[in-house]
């Protein structure tokens, strides 16, 4: 990892120092609350506030009169450690706003602090639809992607390619079982069966081949992988291995999850985001320009994520006027984000619901053979593309509370 | 009246200052979190410290007083000191359970036993619904004390917290210092001895982990409350490794060892959470330490030079 | 084909062979553990890390100096045993008078800092590693399609256990170390070097751990926490086959390793927990494990 502690810090170091040096601009300061050091960090952690802080550096603000100053910790994945670093932010560090925000647990817990001090939160990389569903609130987005979309895409989509039946095998806790029932909700409304499944302990499990074997023995043309980091890794590996000649569904897949396991392994898999650097010119763009900060890794969606909602942020935190924004309650700023559509390199153009659901497109990609690969990171090709308006799961079932039915 | 020595009553009254002082120049929040680990850590001192039994699975009374509390506070809207309450029950309960089937090894197979036990007792919780999986149960609301006094304000939460904790505490002190204690040491320095003395000493063990385990619940409950969040987190053996290091830290069998050990780990967390994997390698590191070079502990060295009991 | 309980054979054989190579790493980690347990009376929490720090080296080994596979069967071991070395001298040789406690503690955070460090390092997501191309491929067994390299894996651990277990109770040298444990003093006056000798029984069990870690590399997620994951099954293995017996670490492994793998059948989500369930069963009916002698 070309992205070290010691650079983060100087970098800080780095941003905070020209605001002492001019005390009398207003400054926003936004807290990146990301896993720096457990599974998830190389789905978010240090590369996502490398995207934010390029965010500033797009959007320019030492011109346009004020300052941002970052600042990050570390959730450990764990909602009680989250929830108490964002309180404490919130009430004694003079947080403005808090981006990324972890995986689900961490996310809802985030935001449960965010409403209850009526302070900004905009989620990145947790997955849970629930947070712009039942437990969805005034203070809080959910920018990136979530369960409901990935079900879509990799269920619904697979279907209509000829992955009519499916097996899944689902880490054993809330997560693993909700996308399991979605994606199988979509998987039978496009005219597939799900021909069974099997809940794996979690965390625990290692070994992965007996419950392959039983997806096999099923006869599925598809597998449905409904678990995340090194559970995937290893069912993917031991797929190969095995030798398991039905198609493999990543529901929840990341870049760096392919990029750890090579092509030789991973090709043929199937999997959803809703950003790819190499999808068109913008993402390129964009791509290029992290390069210059980061050599060694690209970003996939959850950390590209992190570049568009601090962009949005700050374009409407100048367009309102700083001071004013800082003013403002946690309610009253997500209100002025949502008002503004938004337009970026990374997801192009979108808009934010009521619901405080960003949208944007979805992507259905497939894992290239090692032959089709012109390089490192070149992983990716397209195979289908869910248009913005059909990405999300429509305001009206999503029973949030913000919503009057 | 708390059979306090001459040296542990101004102990007591520093420490009882500082707990009254510290919220109006310290973060309250930050200092809740530190007094529910402190009397987690506390209670767990009274099973290993004065029994010397080391047991590996104490996160799942923790987690579950947690559970319990947060679970009887949202869904059946108790208040929160009866939530607590329940919450303290519910570790006492389960650590029947466990110390009815521990008790009757010793050293690493007692260990072990708690171990596995406390695994399954995280299996369970992973499972059943009531517990809401990896997200927890989450927005669990303060309430009213008494039904009365709104908790939303951290101040007023703090009063309750710190109150559970000097009972708590005051709770352990008379324990160890009662006739019931002499014996629990005597168990522990000798067990056999004990036992041909007459005392039924496997009685006296089960009554003391059960004390241990409702304490520890209490902490939990408390540390749920105060957070409106009970979570996986607590029944991990991650924690019972955490509750572990925070004792040995300040000192196994001093009465305000493990206070010390829970201030200190609880700072380090707090003050090293933007360092990532680096939190990880810094307890190691201070469980080598400790090993190595200060086995009893910060407050059990520095009594042992100054000859005091702390 | 036939049913058993409602459920295929085909399937059910399958579940066994596949439990009996999972069985083989927690062999291989387990005689390690009871090695060190039996000789050094240490509980060696670190052992967990030192499996992931065999895969990591392996790894390193192939991606900077293009050395494969079947070299790194044969370095890393060595390499994680002088590491074990280091540890012992600097470390775990101050603990051998004190209460078990310690040591475990003492390693547990050996753990933590090994692996807070590959993690700095490395990530998290892991590293790729490639079966061997000798071994890929499989062999359809007519009830299930067996990969070579499970085979290998199986073949392996079965080997290396049996001769461990061959020197420890059949040579001359197992006959010195045994003896050291009952009384150093007597076999120093033999002018046999104990201390040497425990240092070197500590590099040997940790050098199996970086054995099964590199055996562990091409199958599953070569990553940081890939050893936490393990180490408490396998100690569950150890107490179970009785703390310190050398045969009973190695049959309890396959064992439960069987267990397990039927438990994936019958109760899918409860393989995880299922050792512990028949270790507190053992430890209350048995409390010297299965194969243990004495006790408490």
């Amino acid at each position: 990892m070309s992205l070290t502690r010691r650079g983060l810090l100087a970098a800080t170091a780095a941003t905070a120092a020209p605001f002492s040096a001019r005390a009398q601009r207003p400054t926003l300061k936004i807290g990146v609350l990301t896993d720096l050091a457990g599974v998830y960090q190389d789905i978010v952690g240090p590369l996502a506030v490398e995207c934010t802080r390029l965010a500033i550096a797009d959007f320019g603000v030492s011109a346009k009169g004020f300052d941002v100053e970052i600042v990050t910790a570390d959730h450990q994945n764990k909602p009680d450690i989250g929830a108490s670093l964002a309180r404490q932010w919130y009430d004694r560090d003079g947080v403005d706003i808090i981006m990324e925000g972890g995986s689900s647990g961490v996310a809802l817990a985030v935001a449960a602090v965010a409403k209850d001090k009526n302070k900004a939160y905009i989620n990145s990389g947790g997955a849970t639809s629930d947070l712009t569903g039942t437990m969805c609130n005034a203070q809080t987005l959910h920018w990136t992607y979530d369960t409901y979309m990935l079900a879509k895409s990799t269920g619904g989509a697979m279907v209509k390619a000829g992955g009519d039946s499916w097996f899944f095998i689902t880490a054993d806790y809330a997560f693993g079982h909700a996308l399991t029932r979605d994606v199988g909700s979509f998987v039978e409304q496009g005219g597939g069966k799900v021909l069974g499944k099997v809940a794996t302990p979690f965390p625990g499990t290692t070994d992965f081949s007996a419950f392959l074997l039983q997806a096999q023995a099923s006869g599925a043309k598809v597998i449905g992988l409904a678990n995340a980091g090194a559970d995937t890794i290893n069912c993917i590996k031991q797929a190969r291995e095995f030798g398991i000649k039905a198609t493999l569904g990543g529901l929840l897949v990341f870049l760096s999850d392919v990029h750890s396991l090579g092509l030789e392994v991973c090709n043929g898999l199937v999997l959803t985001e809703s950003f790819y650097w190499d999808l068109n010119d913008r993402t390129r763009a964009f791509s290029e320009r992290l390069k210059a900060k980061s050599p060694a890794r690209r970003a996939g969606m959850a950390q590209a994520g992190c570049y568009s909602s601090a962009l949005h942020y700050l374009k409407v935190a100048n367009d309102v006027g700083v001071g004013k924004f800082k003013a403002a309650g946690g309610a009253d700023v997500i209100e002025m984000l949502k008002k503004m559509p938004t337009d970026d390199d990374v997801f192009g153009a979108g808009s934010i619901r009521p619901d405080g659901r960003a949208i944007h497109p979805s992507y259905l990609f497939q894992v290239k053979k090692p032959s089709e690969s012109k390089g490192p990171w070149d992983y990716y090709k397209l195979l289908s593309t869910t248009p913005t308006d059909q990405a999300f799961r429509p305001i009206a079932d999503g029973r949030c509370p913000l919503i009057k039915a | 009246m708390f059979g306090f020595t001459r040296q542990h009553g101004i102990a007591f009254l520093v420490m009882f200052a500082a707990v009254v002082i510290a919220p109006f120049f310290l973060y309250p929040v930050f200092l809740m979190k530190v007094l529910c680990f402190a009397l987690f850590a506390c209670a767990y001192n009274l099973l290993i410290g004065y029994v010397g039994l080391g047991s590996f699975g104490h996160a799942a009374f923790f987690g579950m007083g947690g559970y319990i509390a947060a679970y009887t506070a949202k869904k059946w809207g108790f208040n929160p000191e009866i939530a607590i309450i329940t919450g303290a029950a519910a570790g006492a309960a389960l650590g029947a359970v466990f110390g009815w089937l521990s008790i009757r090894r010793q050293g690493i197979y007692f260990a072990m036993i708690t171990l596995a036990l406390s695994q399954m007792v995280y299996f369970f919780c992973n499972q059943a619904s009531f517990t809401g999986g990896e997200d927890g149960i989450q927005q669990v609301p303060r309430g009213n004390l008494f039904g009365l006094i709104s908790l939303q304000s951290d101040m007023a939460m703090y009063v309750v917290v710190s109150v559970v904790f000097l009972f708590g505490f005051l709770l352990i002190h008379r324990i160890v210092h009662s006739p019931f204690g002499q014996v629990l040491k005597a168990i522990r320095e000798n067990e056999p001895r004990a036992t041909s003395l007459g005392y039924r000493t496997n009685d006296y063990k089960l009554i003391v982990f059960i004390l241990s385990a409702g304490i520890a619940g209490l902490a939990g409950g408390t540390k749920s409350l105060v957070f409106g969040i009970a979570t996986l987190t607590d029944v991990a053996n991650a924690m019972s490794g955490e509750v572990i290091l925070m004792t040995l830290l300040g000192g196994m069998g001093t009465i305000f060892g493990p206070v010390l050990g829970a201030i200190m780990i609880g700072s380090i967390e707090n003050y090293l959470a933007q360092l990532g994997a680096w939190f990880a390698v810094t307890q190691g590191v201070i469980f080598v330490l400790c090993i190595m070079f200060f086995r009893r502990g910060l407050l059990g060295e520095l009594a042992a030079r100054l000859k005091l009991s702390l | 084909m036939f049913m058993i309980f409602g459920y295929s054979s085909a399937l059910l054989f399958g579940q066994l062979l596949l439990g009996l190579i999972n069985g083989a790493f927690y062999a291989l980690l387990s005689l390690g553990l009871a090695i060190i347990f039996g000789m050094l009376n240490i509980v060696n929490f670190a052992h967990g890390a030192l499996f992931m720090l065999g895969a990591f080296v392996a790894w390193a080994l192939l991606e900077f100096l293009g050395i494969p596979y079947w070299w790194s069967l044969l370095i890393a071991p060595i390499v994680v045993g002088a590491f074990g070395i280091i540890l012992e001298k600097v470390f775990i040789a101050r603990l051998y008078k004190l209460d078990h406690l310690y040591g475990l503690l003492l390693t547990f955070g050996l753990a933590l800092v090994i692996e807070g460090l590959a993690r700095n390092q490395f990530g998290s997501s892991g590293m790729p590693f490639a079966i061997p191309p000798e071994l890929q491929g499989g062999t359809d067994l007519g009830f299930m399609f067996m990969p070579n390299y499970r085979g290998w894996v199986v073949l392996a651990s079965a080997s290396v256990c049996l001769v461990v277990w061959l020197i420890i109770d059949k040579t001359s040298l197992g006959a010195n170390l045994r003896a050291a444990t009952e009384n150093p003093a007597l076999v120093q006056s033999f002018g046999i070097n104990v201390p040497r000798m425990i240092t070197l029984t500590y590099a040997a069990g940790v050098a199996l751990a970086a054995f099964a870690g590199v055996l562990a590399a091409p199958i599953y997620s070569v990553n940081p926490g890939m050893g936490s994951s393990f180490i408490i099954t396998v100690f569950a293995v150890v107490v179970i086959g009785g703390m310190g017996s050398i045969a009973g670490s190695i049959l309890t492994g396959f064992g439960l390793g069987i267990v397990e793998g039927l438990t994936k059948v019958f109760y899918p989500q409860g393989s995880a927990t299922v050792i512990f369930v028949v270790m507190v069963i053992v430890l209350l009916t048995r409390p010297a494990g299965l194969f243990g002698r004495g006790g408490h």
